[in-house]
């Protein structure tokens, strides 16, 4: 609510702020995409900022002709289509039971529920329990423990909470049953609230790593993450680029490594500017009371 | 007359149908793990599980307390917590004043969107992008020092750059998200206070100062409040990722070190007494700022 008028020096100086914001946030991407798409010589002379020199494709093509990667890929893109919907399902029926207000209880359901933010037994017993529970290298590790967002689950509640009473009265006239609702009223009355925990609980599946570093041994089971952490953190990517070079390639490690980090977060920058304004919906609603 | 239980039970028999999933859910992956911490008063012995373990009482806390490495490890944790918070508290406030008063709405615009998207990015993703970009001999961060005529530097074997790193990488990441509370603050201010202000001579400075403020103090109090509960929670995975063997005298914290003993070393009990007691901290600091953030603010996490 600033009365218009002219350009102060202010303003001069914030744009120039929010400028470097916005550069410094994109930058390690741009810079990242620019290695990869360069040539050798002049990554190998640090030659490289903002722009790609001597532009093309062989690290882009190293890093998608290994095999880990794409198993990676699978193995999460599996997770999330399972996870979201076990975790969907789970929750909505969660938010939903717990959002009657009459709900006998209901209180001390909320209770125990909420105390699981505050404490929980920590790495080892975690641990030793998933192992107990045969979850030890199964796909079941990635989508059972994290099933429900406790956050979601309380965003989720709130919302159906506020839905008007007279609407459900109205459904009730119409003959539906208590589980009616559910489908016929409070879903498609949710859809905002639906959509933004969905993509809460993508995000979070697709960038999950220390679940499967703890409960995962089986490297046909990584998801993407973890393979990302194992080529460019411990540094297995030597042996990719070995069978690169083999292939005719020419690629530098650097390049061979920007190109994997690219690919494991390439799917969420490109989702990213369509899905913005429901993670922000999502951030403001998590601010509302529980 | 209130109904009797048994008739509540009946009536709500659909509900309590849906909600048994749930309860399951919450019983076998929180509290069963939950109750597992006996495990740190418990000799762990592998074939007779968590449960028919023998009983050692307090032995393990005495050994955490003996540890030499232990008063490092607790030092490393809280102070990572409190320079986290020190910095990331309030770079999102003067982000969102900035946002607020950038009076190109499209620009403005632009660069929120922009700032929110390091916050999606995997904690792999990060962690690796900084690797790259600090390595003393291709990263872009040294080939600027190089030209500057200075020396590259070793970030990442360097125990006392690990912080700096660690909270820079932080902000970087967690900023423009954060500043989403503090516009949603700001948007709900009453244009007829800065009509006020401005019928009593206040310039865009005053108006600042009088109004815009003013009118997001109840967020920052509420912020404030839970992120100092909040402050022992900080992220296994970039601490575990980012630091390594050179590092450990300012990189190794509660979890870490409990991943290693643990999960590696194969000494679960001791392990988790390590963690219980730290996570029995955590537990008074988030409820503690929970009462004071419902009494202050009137607004609180459940």
């Amino acid at each position: 609510m600033v009365k218009r008028g002219q350009i102060r020096f202010f303003d001069i100086v914030n744009f120039l702020l929010l400028g470097f914001v916005a550069f410094a946030s994109l930058f390690p991407f741009i810079h990242m995409a620019s290695v990869v798409l360069s040539s050798p010589e002049h990554v190998i002379r640090n030659e490289v900022g903002l722009w790609p020199r001597g532009l093309q494709w062989d690290a882009i093509g190293a890093a998608i002709g290994d095999e880990r990667l794409w198993i990676g890929y699978r193995n999460t893109l599996l997770y999330l289509v399972l996870g979201c919907c076990i975790s969907m399902i789970l929750t909505i029926l969660g938010a939903y039971a717990l959002s009657r207000k009459s709900l006998i209880f209901g209180k001390p359901v909320m209770l125990i529920i909420v105390f699981t933010i505050m404490f929980n037994g920590g790495m080892i017993p975690f641990y030793l329990v998933m192992k107990s529970y045969g979850l030890m290298d199964t796909i079941w590790a990635m989508v059972l423990p994290s099933a429900i967002n406790t956050y979601n689950l309380i965003v989720m509640r709130t919302f159906f909470q506020g839905i008007p009473v007279e609407i459900e009265e109205s459904g009730r006239i119409d003959g539906l049953s208590d589980f009616g609702l559910l489908p016929y009223i409070i879903i498609p009355l949710s859809k905002p609230v639906l959509m933004t925990v969905g993509l809460f609980y993508a995000v979070e599946i697709w960038n999950s790593f220390s679940a499967a570093l703890l409960l995962l041994r089986d490297s046909n089971l990584f998801p993407l993450q973890l393979m990302i952490r194992n080529l460019v953190v411990v540094g297995q990517s030597g042996d990719v680029l070995e069978t690169s070079v083999a292939s005719g390639r020419t690629v530098v490690l650097e390049s061979l490594k920007y190109a994997l980090i690219l690919l494991g977060s390439l799917p969420i920058i490109m989702v990213y500017p369509f899905i913005q304004k429901h993670f922000e919906q999502g951030a403001l609603l998590g601010s509302v009371k529980g | 007359m209130k109904p009797t239980v048994f008739k509540r039970l009946k009536r709500d028999r659909i509900y309590l149908l849906l909600l048994a999933p749930v309860l399951l859910y919450y019983i076998l992956f929180k509290y069963v793990p939950m109750f597992g911490i006996v495990i740190s008063f418990k000799d762990y012995n592998l074939f007779k599980g968590v449960w028919a373990s023998e009983w050692v009482g307090l032995k393990y806390y005495r050994w955490f307390l003996q540890n030499p490495d232990a008063w490092n490890i607790i030092r490393n944790t809280l102070l990572l917590g409190m320079y986290r918070f020190l910095f990331l508290y309030p770079t999102p406030i003067m982000l969102a004043v900035l946002f607020y008063l950038m009076r190109w709405k499209r620009y403005r615009r632009f660069v929120q969107t922009v700032s929110y998207m390091p916050f999606f990015m995997s904690q792999v993703v990060i962690s690796s992008i900084l690797i790259m970009l600090l390595s003393p001999s291709t990263g872009w961060i040294n080939q600027m020092i190089k030209w500057l005529g200075v020396e590259p530097i070793y970030f990442l074997q360097k125990a006392e750059w690990f912080r700096t790193i660690y909270i820079a990488s932080d902000i970087w990441q967690q900023v423009g998200f954060s500043t989403i509370i503090y516009l949603a603050a700001l948007a709900s201010i009453d244009p007829q206070l800065y009509e006020a202000a401005r019928m009593d001579g206040a310039g865009r400075w005053k108006q600042t100062i009088h109004v815009t403020l003013p009118g997001i103090v109840p967020a920052m109090v509420i912020v404030f409040i839970l992120q100092l509960g909040g402050i022992l929670e900080l992220s296994f995975d970039k601490a575990f990722l980012l630091g390594n063997v050179a590092t450990l005298e300012t990189s190794d914290i509660i979890s870490t070190y409990v991943y290693r003993t643990g999960i590696i070393g194969g000494s679960y009990s001791y392990a988790s007494a390590i963690d219980l007691s730290m996570a029995v901290i955590s537990l008074i600091l988030i409820y503690t700022a929970n009462k004071v953030s419902r009494k202050v603010g009137e607004t609180s996490l459940w």
